[in-house]
């Protein structure tokens, strides 16, 4: 009991106490690196700067100390509940997802897990699932037309994206058999011979020798590089973030379905949609960037070369320290992913977004599907 | 434990249920109403062991098929006088019967039936068992099924089609 409740403030406190207030001031800094910009540099305090990074506060006071309006035709009960029921999916997200592996120290095992279910990836998409209720129910209880037209945006496109993420990653269950996302984390802290199959065919010597024994990480990504790029675009596409950002087109409907919300009530859409990007960057790097597992160095590895000068308990501590490590790094470089898709994309027009999804992403997702079985029973053949 | 959270969950399905049926004016919170009972449900079912059962309940029911439901109503826009003219008081008289003598069935048909607990065969309600049986007793019933849903969908399609030229 004690050691869920540690797990699970740690992995709170690392994503929503030190990514999420970092997150906004990264977003302003790249974007401005990236238009040639100074970027947030105003917020000060007594004179200190501190290359923008005070500029986070400064919006959280702001948006606490603004009024809370309530529209007077509004439903009065769901225009508060629709931001809590925007924030909470992101958050309880967190809690199958695999910050490290196991590890034994003597007696004691240790799982890097809050919650290690069986169904862990069902568990992410039924989450997902009712994140929908926030915008969908944000815009009806506003009683505002815009508010509205931005909620059915949002509905239709978090619904149509749902089908897809689920297919996308069908192959990828294929390849690991479960669906319990520590053990696919720990699938692929391993290697895997890129052409092994070759040699299985006649034309195997017109190649050069050494391209058979190319390894590479056993990896989501590259097992299923078709899965990644689908299941990267549907997941962002279930964020709402630029350039999936239809529902709350400035240009077209104003703000969407958040536009009656004032002060902290909309820094919670906020929050929400900025929070989803460090989730998404976790469970994107624990389906296909290999989770907590550092390339061509498996965990056996470390532990067997560590303790052997230092004994096994220092060896299994160093392991864990550098797995976390390992998986923060990851989720870093997708947040930096996914600022540079944002600011580098226009947004799409919204029949663009559905037919994206419908005449694109499903058919290609059914096709890596039948490929990725295909494969398999290839390779079972083979033995 | 299991029987705290099996009480705090039945609760909130009963009093979802109650909140969709009693807000005839707001259909919207009604369909919300209709979520909690779905999600509590869910949750019930996990605490049963089905858990497939259970997070399907919250992928399919309260998550797609009720936010298809809210579109609808927000697409129509449901006024009071809309919503009157079906309720008349026979109406609501033989669905209060029709009520009675289904919950009436249901008592009936449990009636002794409740002996010890059974006992769970290994890995009963995981995804893998549920589909093992279903992609091989049931593969015929499973494909009839998808095969009236496509039916539905064509039907619906050309429908609507048929209304738009």
């Amino acid at each position: 009991m004690l050691e869920t409740v540690l797990k699970l403030l740690f992995i709170v406190l690392v994503i929503m106490g030190a990514f999420l207030p970092l997150i906004t001031w990264v977003e302003r800094k790249q974007a401005a690196i990236m238009q040639d910009r100074i970027g947030a540099n105003r917020a000060d305090l007594f004179g200190i700067r501190a290359l923008g990074l005070l500029h986070p506060a400064a919006d959280v006071l702001k948006l606490l100390s603004k009024e809370d309006v309530v529209p007077a035709g509004a439903n009065r009960v769901l225009h508060l509940l629709a931001p809590v029921l925007a924030l909470v999916p992101a958050i309880i997200t967190l809690a199958v997802i695999p910050f490290g592996g196991t590890y034994v120290f003597g007696a004691t095992t240790l799982d890097l897990v809050v919650a290690d279910i069986d169904w862990g990836m069902l568990y992410v998409f039924a989450v997902g699932s009712i994140a929908t209720y926030g915008a969908v129910i944000a815009g009806w209880a506003s009683n505002n037309n815009w508010a509205l037209l931005g909620s059915m945006r949002a509905s239709s496109q978090m619904i149509s994206y749902e089908v897809t993420m689920g297919l996308s990653l069908v192959g990828l269950f294929m390849v690991f058999g479960t669906l319990r996302l520590p053990e696919m984390a720990a699938a692929q802290d391993t290697t895997f011979r890129m052409l092994g199959f070759v040699e299985h065919f006649g034309w195997v010597e017109s190649l050069p020798v050494w391209l058979g024994w190319v390894r590479l990480p056993a990896w989501g990504l590259f097992l299923q590089p078709l899965g990644f790029l689908l299941f990267l675009t549907c997941i962002m596409a279930e964020n709402k973030r630029p350039p999936f950002d239809a529902p709350e087109g400035e240009s077209e409907i104003i703000a969407g379905y958040h536009i009656e919300y004032s002060g902290m009530r909309f820094g919670l859409f906020y929050t929400a949609e900025f929070l989803e990007v460090p989730v998404i960057g976790a469970l994107v790097a624990t389906l296909f960037l290999g989770g907590w597992s550092i390339p061509y160095l498996s965990q056996e590895a470390i532990i067997g070369g560590v303790s052997s000068v230092f004994g096994l308990g220092f060896a299994t501590g160093l392991c864990l320290i550098l797995h976390v490590s390992m998986f923060f790094l990851k989720v870093i470089f997708l947040i930096w992913f996914q600022m540079l898709l944002r600011w580098t994309l226009p947004r799409f027009r919204y029949d663009q977004v559905m037919d994206l999804c419908w005449k694109m992403i499903l058919p290609l997702s059914i096709a890596n599907v039948f490929v990725t079985a295909f494969v398999i029973l290839f390779l079972e053949d083979l033995g | 434990m299991t029987e705290v959270l099996f009480y705090g969950f039945a609760a909130l399905a009963v009093g979802g249920a109650l909140g969709m049926v009693l807000n005839v004016r707001n259909t919207v919170a009604g369909a919300m109403s209709l979520v909690l009972t779905m999600v509590s449900l869910g949750a019930i079912y996990v605490l049963l062991e089905a858990y497939l059962l259970g997070v399907l309940q919250v992928l399919v029911y309260a998550g797609a098929i009720v936010v298809l439901f809210l579109f609808v109503v927000m697409l129509l826009n449901l006024r009071e006088d809309d919503l009157g003219a079906s309720r008349q008081p026979i109406l609501k008289a033989v669905g209060a019967g029709a009520g009675v003598l289904a919950l009436g069935l249901v008592g009936l048909s449990l009636h002794g039936t409740f002996g010890p607990a059974a006992i769970l065969p290994e890995g009963f309600g995981s995804y893998r068992e549920v589909g093992l049986a279903l992609f091989t007793d049931y593969l015929l019933a499973f494909e009839s099924t998808s095969l009236l849903l496509l039916g539905a969908m064509v039907g619906s399609v050309i429908l609507a089609k048929r209304s738009l030229d």
